[in-house]
């Protein structure tokens, strides 16, 4: 969902750059405390004195969770406000912050943009307020997504655990077995491709959160963050090759859709059998349900193909956090609504919204892992998705400055989808501009 | 003491946004350092930036040749209805002035769409003839296409400037030179166009400003072809994505104040060579 909205922003996101003018507030100074003496929060005390609290969110089920929060605790007034989708929210966000004002209690805040607010010291540290004792609460890949150092920054509010989504009617059409490694993918792409010269096995025209967990599946491990001592190393990084070497082939062949995610094109390529395969995020069942009804019963979903025949790795795409600024004035509360939303009973009313979860109980109850879905065909699709969430490979780590270098995906390594660049030169680039961004900003960066 | 509301209104709305850029730009704020003043260091680092200079030169490259293109077709156009041949003049007029009330934002979607490859109206094209039309969105051809959005745009706009000016010229000029023996060129070219030289260089300055300062259309298209139009495509667009991706709001002051000092100085030298010769 997040990713969704997010791309849909980027098209309309149009301000001058006379709005430059107001946009940034020079004085800069930050006071942020970071948190270090507080106690475990007694919720039911807070909630029982109630108060008031702003909550900056774009994640549509959150409406049902106020709704029900409310009325659970009538003494607080949660004020939920839609502010603008992923990037667009960051750069408020950060406006308030350095402004001083207009800073909410609770925002969100997606895994890879976690870093960058965390390392500025915009965010209060959960861990004290009770979120240290919430070990094994999440699965791992959020759960580790939302530490930056010895803090506990956000507390996980969905996931994404990958899986191969895939239009069954068109493997069955041409008799292609459903991949389940990258090779055999790469040779499923050249099948249908040769069959349909219009049938694609999958649109890809350059997209940096999906390149970077590919990368992460591989078992790469390119940005390396201690502190503000940071490494970029594509060059020399195993899991980046394999995917080069991969995705390469695809490039050069012509085996994958020109089209962007989440346009017009790419929705009638999902529903009319075009794209064959969308290797993304749990979250996407929603998604094809509400965007592609045409493609109704003939989808399903595999495990994600392997780099290695026989392994079972996966990685995480997308999914957010639900944050508490450290400029809020009411912590205690704000960490409470973040509680119930991710932890409590709002886990429920956003899973029947259509949300993938989290939280471990969710993911092993066998209520969820067995509900069939009509759109998938009856297939039980939260098994697949749910292992994929155990799967995740561990160790994974985004850049303090992820969001400035995702912005700059497509001038660097984009360039690899339409002309003689290769994605290794691409990637080199962009590894050289993330590195000037960085030392710029501060980090010290390859040094 | 009748300018004091003047002056009070011209500080705050003019003077304050750029004496607030003129601040931000000598100062730099890292998310690990927080803010400095580093003096004229951003404007050093612009002036070494390719990006910057890589945009400059593409609007550069589009001025040349788009803004002579549009004005040409405008001054056609404005000739033409202005000649009295052509029947149902004010139907033209007003078809050709209708994309300028189009917002440009919803021009450039509305353009993107028709430059589909595959359900576009290029897309449609090459299916029902069986042609393959080069891609307007791959990246040699991208320019053009923001071109050709862009003059279909403004066409009218300047049409109705030139025309409005056409309009003046007192009509015993014409007789006098019907009465000469002069043609319909020797009309246009001695007396039809000395007559609107002011009007020529009005329009080709804000051809200038617009073109230097071409945003909507590249940040539009983007989203559909985000490969070819890169996040420094244009200076605005560069300042654009500074400031608002990578929160290098003092560099983004930096590059919006040199690109609007280059844009000045353009324009005053235009200013200048096409009033001279009037006088």
């Amino acid at each position: 969902m997040n990713a969704r909205s997010r791309h849909l922003a980027r098209g309309t996101a149009l301000a001058g750059v006379l709005a430059l003018g107001l946009a940034a507030c020079g004085s800069g100074d930050d006071g942020g405390s970071g948190g270090g003496d507080a106690a475990p929060v007694d919720t039911a005390a807070v909630l029982e004195k109630g108060g008031e609290i702003t909550v900056w969110a774009w994640e549509p089920t959150l409406e049902q969770v106020v709704t029900d929060f409310e009325k659970k605790y009538p003494n607080v007034t949660v004020n939920l406000e839609n502010v603008g989708t992923g990037n667009d929210q960051y750069t408020a966000l950060q406006n308030a912050i350095s402004a001083g004002d207009g800073v909410p209690d609770v925002a969100q805040v997606e895994y890879y943009a976690v870093p960058q607010f965390a390392i500025s010291e915009a965010l209060t540290n959960l861990g004290p307020l009770g979120a240290d004792d919430l070990d094994g609460t999440f699965s791992t890949g959020p759960w580790s997504s939302v530490h930056s150092g010895d803090g506990v920054y956000g507390l996980p509010m969905d996931s994404g655990p990958m899986a191969l989504f895939y239009n069954e009617d068109v493997f069955e059409k041409y008799g292609v077995d459903v991949p389940t490694t990258w090779d055999e993918y790469l040779e499923a792409a050249r099948t249908i491709h040769e069959k349909d010269p219009k049938a694609y096995i999958a649109n890809d025209i350059g997209d940096a959160g999906f390149t970077t967990s590919m990368i992460w599946q591989a078992g790469g491990h390119p940005y390396q963050v201690d502190g503000t001592d940071v490494t970029i190393d594509f060059a020399g990084d195993q899991g980046t090759q394999k995917f080069a070497d991969v995705w390469q082939q695809l490039i050069d062949e012509d085996l994958l859709a020109p089209v962007g995610s989440w346009s017009d094109e790419w929705y009638q390529g999902l529903g009319n059998g075009t794209i064959a395969t969308l290797t993304i995020g749990a979250w996407m069942p929603a998604n094809l349900e509400s965007g592609v009804p045409q493609g109704k019963g003939k989808w399903r979903v595999a495990e994600m193909p392997q780099w290695e025949a026989g392994q079972h790795a996966t990685s995480e795409n997308g999914g957010s956090s639900l944050t508490v600024p450290a400029a809020s004035t009411n912590a205690e509360l704000a960490y409470a609504f973040v509680d119930y939303a991710t932890n409590g009973d709002g886990v429920q009313a956003r899973l029947d919204g259509g949300a993938f979860p989290a939280t471990t109980a969710d993911l092993e109850s066998d209520e969820f892992r067995s509900a069939e879905s009509e759109y998938f065909g009856g297939q039980k699709i939260n098994e697949v998705l749910a292992d994929s969430a155990a799967n995740v490979v561990e160790g994974w780590q985004y850049l303090p400055f992820q969001v400035y270098a995702n912005s700059i995906f497509n001038d660097t390594v984009g360039q690899a989808y339409v002309s003689g660049t290769t994605l290794t030169d691409g990637l080199a680039k962009w590894q050289e501009q993330s590195a000037t961004y960085g030392n710029g900003q501060g980090f010290t960066v390859n040094k | 003491m009748f300018v004091g509301p003047f002056m009070l209104v011209f500080a705050l709305v003019f003077l304050a946004p750029i004496a607030y850029s003129l601040y931000l730009s000598v100062f730099r704020t890292q998310m690990v350092g927080g803010t400095t003043f580093v003096g004229l260091e951003n404007y050093a680092q612009a002036f070494a930036d390719p990006q910057f200079w890589e945009g400059l030169g593409r609007v550069s490259l589009f001025l040349l040749v788009q803004v002579p293109i549009m004005l040409g077709i405008a001054l056609l156009v404005a000739l033409a209805i202005d000649s009295g041949r052509l029947y149902g003049k004010s139907f033209f007029r007003i078809s050709i002035f209708m994309p300028y009330a189009v917002p440009a934002v919803v021009a450039a979607l509305m353009w993107g769409f028709m430059y589909g490859t595959r359900f576009g109206l290029v897309g449609n094209i090459n299916d029902a003839f069986g042609v393959s039309l080069p891609n307007p969105l791959s990246p040699d051809l991208v320019l053009a296409s923001i071109g050709n959005i862009v003059t279909w745009e403004f066409v009218g706009y300047n049409m109705l400037i030139f025309y409005s000016a056409l309009r003046v010229v007192p009509h015993s000029l014409y007789e006098a030179a019907e009465i000469d023996g002069a043609g319909q060129w020797r009309v246009i070219s001695a007396i039809k166009l000395p007559a609107i030289r002011g009007a020529l260089v009005i329009a080709t300055i804000f051809s200038i400003i617009g073109s230097f300062q071409l945003f909507n259309e590249p940040s539009i298209l983007q989203s559909l072809a985000p490969n070819a139009i890169t996040t420094s495509y244009t200076p605005n667009l560069y300042a654009y994505s500074l400031s608002f991706s990578g929160q290098q709001y003092n560099y983004s002051a930096t590059v919006a104040i040199i690109m609007g000092l280059i844009t000045m100085v353009i324009a005053y030298v235009v200013q200048l060579r096409g009033m001279r010769k009037e006088a």
